[in-house]
Formats: structure tokens, C-alpha cells, sequence
């Protein structure tokens, strides 16, 4: 009895993996296909990247200053104070901006996703949809994908430019540090690999975001109880695989560019 | 060789999930005719349609539609297909975020989201045909039971499909309400031909289908005079026990002995 619950456990997970597998690929296929959903799509870039602007900008600017505050007594003890451009404009173009946004978007708008396609699964209107001939993925899974991937990527820089703005508000008021001082050692440090690894990552956490969102609301049932499972769930297991995924990009861009 | 005029056809089709819910089971609709899907709850009649539709695949048997074998294509095939047949869903289905009008638009507003005047008048001409042309602008949750249903029979027949798959559209409303629905039901299958699988628990509903028609020159349901001679094309299938046990028109059905169809009908 205990070995077949287990082995049912196992298979359960590797069915949701490959269906979730299938769905993220179909999300990607379906950019060569018709028709295109372009409202849907500009319509999810709105709620997502507008929607979210708000708070990418308080958490990206105060993740900067306190950036600054925490290193700053470490930097003055070996006398470097003059680098806090340099580490926060690092930090936040390498990490913080994208992972940052990232679990911020997901929190956001994987639930958001999950909820509302799981309330559409379990009011029959995902069924409805395919009844009239018109392909859920195409008309639901798409455009939050691209929307997803797209929004992230300029939210991140957002984030990463504001982060510098709050690091240079701790730097100037509160260190005394040198406006032009801090602003040339924070350009002067980041390289081409530092930039490419700060825009990449948005765009394979968008497409985390909004394929892990659409894979739990696409398969809620149990009915409102089913939902709220369903967008615990997606947030959870987006944000993690943000962090996951954010460290073998991180390994494996180092490698690349020797950063 | 199905017959030229057959819209759809199962042919030994099974289905298990945990247990068998559909067994070897056969049957056909041919152009203009209505179906009557009866039988208890949980016997696979809302199966049927999902069956018919291509929405579940079958696990062995072998069902066409329009000449198109469903339980062999593919879901991306199947989608070109589905926009032939019409769906009313036993709870409506219909999108809560957008208006009535842009429901039952929606196959034809699919991608640009945008309604023109020419689409406009395509719903007002739907909507006037379940008498809720009032409504356009109205969210589903503003709308009661009953005209939910109107609206989604509205959507299903705005392209005016080959085939209507009802499952259920009368379920848990009133007499009054559910009398409004089987007329416009009636009217679909008297005005427009149209085959369809309508699947019930109202025998009430049923036998209203066989012993009405609707007349034009009147614009409403009219029953059957006695000793009529007039085809009202609509016939009657039982489900029980996984198998159909009865297939055939009201008056065969009022002559059959079986006892549980005795029964089923007391």
C-alpha cells in the first residue's frame, strides 16, 4: 500500500511536469502561428508592466539605499567608502533589480494569472473557449507570456536605475560622498557582461512568471477552493524557481563572460 | 459510409475513468434532427457532448462529426471543426468580464476584440431571437438564470453552426423560465434545421420537444394537432447502466414495456 501511494505520488509529479513542460513549449510554438491576440496582449502589458510600476519603483529605490547604508560601514573600514557606486550599481544591475522584480511581478501577477484562469477553468469558461473553436493557449497563455517577458525586462531596468538613485541618496546625504564621484565609479564598474546578465534574467523570469501562473490556473479544479490552491501554489513555485533558476543563469553567465 | 445527410455518429464508443461510464455505445444525427439525451444523473450524457465536441477523447470506438473523425484529431485540428457546432454549457459558461454583447460576439470579435456596426447588428439579430435584446450591455452577473441561458443559447447560434449541443439548458430553472427555453430550442429546430443533442432531466421537456412546433405566422411554440401527420424530427435516447437501452420517438417510447423505462417515465 505505502509503495503504491508513493509510486502514484511520483507519477502525479511527473505528469504535472510534463504538462506543464508542454504548455510552457505550446506558449513559445504559438508565436509562429495564428491568429495573434495583439489586444490581449497590449492589455496584459498594461495590467502587468503599469500595474506594477508603482511598487518596482519604492522596492527598487529603497533596496539601493539600504544597500548603501548596510556596506557602507564595511567599505569605510578598509577606507573604500568611494566604491558604493561602484557595489550598489553591480549589485542591483546583476541581481537585485532583476531577482527583486522578478518575485515582485510573480507575486503580483502569477497569482493574478493563476486566479483568473483557474476561476475560468472552474466556471467552464476554459471549455467554453475551446468549444468555439478558439485555443486557450493562443488566446490565454500567449499574450501573458509575452506581456510577462517584455514588461520585466524594462521593469528591471527601471528597478536597477532607481536602486542607483536610492544608493546615491544614502551616498550624498548621509555618507557625504561625492555626487560625481559616485555616479562615475557606478558606470565605470559595470561591464558588458554585468548588463547582458542583468537583462537576460528578466526575460527567462518572465517567461517563469507567466508560465508557471497560466500552468496552475489552466489546471485548477475543485472549484473556489481549487482557485485559492491553485494561486498559492503558482506563487510559491514561481518564486523559488526564480531563485533556483537565478543561480545556475548566474553560474553559468559568470562562466561565459568570466565575471 | 454514413449517409450524406448524417451530421454525427458514434460508433462503439467507450469511455472509463474510474469505472466505465460509457460502454460500446452507438448512435447518429442526421440534418435537422433533435436528439433527447435522457437518463439519471451521472450516466454520460453531458459526456456525450464533451465526446462529441472533441473536448475528451473516447478510449476506444470511433465518433464523427461533419464527416470528420473527432476521436482521431488532433486539439489543434479539432479547432476549425468546433466553430461549426454550437455548445450551451449547463451553467452557461459565459465570460464574466465581458458584456453580453461582446459573449456572444466572441467568435466573431475573437482577435480584434472590436465590434462593428455589422457585428453589432449580428448580435442585436442573436439576442432578438432569445428576446433579450435589451441586455447587450449588461454583465452576466447582472442577468438571472434563465436569461443567462438565452444569452448563451444567443452565442452558440449567432454563427448559425450545423450542429447544437444543449446540455442541460433548462436545468434548475422554473417551469415558466424552462418552457421559454425549450420554445427557443424548438423555434432553432423548426426555423433553421439545425440538428442538435440536447441532453435533459426534465421529461417534461422532452415530450414538450415531440408534441410541439413552432409556428411562424404565430411566432410561438403551438402544439400538435390531434392526429397530425407533421415530423417534429425529434427522438429520444436512453442512457443507463453505461449502455443506450432506448432509441427511438415519443410515441415508441410511451409503448415500451421495459420496466425501468415503465419507470423512468412515472
Amino acid at each position: 500500500m505505502p509503495i503504491s501511494y508513493f509510486s502514484d505520488v511520483v507519477k502525479e509529479k511527473v505528469a504535472a511536469v510534463q504538462d506543464y513542460s508542454l504548455l510552457a513549449g505550446r506558449s513559445l510554438t504559438n508565436l509562429f502561428g495564428r491568429p495573434r491576440y495583439y489586444a490581449d496582449t497590449l492589455m496584459q502589458a498594461d495590467l502587468i508592466g503599469v500595474g506594477s510600476l508603482p511598487i518596482v519603483v519604492l522596492i527598487g529605490f529603497f533596496t539601493g539605499a539600504v544597500l548603501a547604508l548596510q556596506t557602507s560601514s564595511t567599505l569605510q573600514q578598509f577606507g573604500s567608502l568611494s566604491l558604493t557606486g561602484q557595489l550598489v550599481a553591480l549589485s542591483m544591475v546583476r541581481e537585485l533589480g532583476p531577482v527583486l522584480t522578478g518575485i515582485l511581478v510573480s507575486g503580483r501577477n502569477s497569482s493574478g494569472m493563476a486566479s483568473e484562469l483557474g476561476s475560468m477553468k472552474v466556471t467552464e469558461q476554459i471549455d467554453a473557449m475551446r468549444a468555439m473553436g478558439v485555443d486557450p493557449t493562443k488566446k490565454l497563455v500567449t499574450p501573458r507570456v509575452i506581456a510577462t517577458v517584455v514588461m520585466l525586462f524594462f521593469l528591471s531596468i527601471i528597478s536597477d536605475l532607481v536602486g542607483l538613485a536610492g544608493g546615491f541618496m544614502i551616498s550624498y546625504l548621509l555618507l557625504g560622498l561625492d555626487p560625481n564621484q559616485y555616479w562615475t565609479t557606478a558606470y565605470q564598474a559595470l561591464r558588458f557582461g554585468d548588463v547582458f546578465m542583468g537583462l537576460g534574467k528578466p526575460v527567462v523570469f518572465g517567461f517563469i512568471i507567466a508560465s508557471v501562473g497560466c500552468y496552475y490556473g489552466m489546471s485548477a479544479k475543485g472549484g473556489t477552493q481549487g482557485v485559492g490552491r491553485a494561486t498559492t501554489q503558482a506563487v510559491v513555485s514561481a518564486s523559488v524557481l526564480i531563485v533556483v533558476t537565478d543561480f545556475f543563469l548566474t553560474k553559468l553567465l559568470m562562466g561565459i563572460f568570466e565575471r | 459510409m454514413d449517409a450524406p445527410d448524417t451530421l454525427l455518429r458514434f460508433e462503439d464508443v467507450s469511455i472509463a475513468f474510474d469505472q466505465p461510464v460509457l460502454d460500446r455505445i452507438s448512435f447518429g444525427l442526421t440534418r435537422g434532427e433533435t436528439k433527447v439525451l435522457l437518463g439519471e444523473a451521472g450516466t454520460g450524457k453531458t459526456l456525450v457532448l464533451k465526446l462529441a465536441l472533441g473536448l475528451i477523447k473516447p478510449d476506444s470506438g470511433r465518433i464523427t462529426v461533419l464527416g470528420q473523425e473527432v476521436s482521431a484529431m488532433r486539439e489543434q485540428e479539432l479547432y476549425a471543426l468546433r466553430r461549426q457546432i454550437g455548445m450551451v454549457f449547463q451553467e452557461s459558461a459565459l465570460f464574466d468580464s465581458l458584456t453580453v454583447e461582446q459573449n456572444v460576439a466572441y467568435r466573431l470579435i475573437e482577435e480584434t476584440r472590436t465590434i462593428t456596426d455589422e457585428i453589432h447588428a449580428r448580435v442585436l439579430q442573436a439576442l432578438e431571437f432569445v428576446e433579450l435584446d435589451h441586455t447587450y450591455n449588461l454583465f452576466p452577473s447582472e442577468l438571472s438564470g434563465g436569461m443567462r441561458r438565452r444569452v448563451a443559447i444567443a452565442r452558440a447560434i449567432i454563427t448559425q453552426p450545423e450542429i447544437l449541443l444543449y446540455d442541460s439548458p433548462t436545468g434548475g430553472l422554473d417551469p415558466v423560465t424552462s418552457n421559454t427555453i425549450i420554445e427557443l430550442v424548438v423555434k432553432q429546430r423548426d426555423v433553421y434545421q439545425t440538428g442538435s443533442l440536447l441532453v435533459t432531466h426534465r421529461l417534461q421537456d422532452a415530450f414538450t420537444m415531440a408534441s410541439h412546433y413552432f409556428d411562424r405566422k404565430l411566432n410561438k411554440m403551438v402544439p400538435l394537432e390531434d392526429g397530425s401527420t407533421r415530423n417534429v424530427h425529434t427522438t429520444f435516447v436512453i442512457l443507463r447502466d453505461h449502455k443506450i437501452i432506448f432509441e427511438g420517438t415519443a410515441p415508441e417510447l410511451l409503448r415500451c414495456h421495459d420496466p425501468y423505462i415503465r419507470e423512468y417515465l412515472s
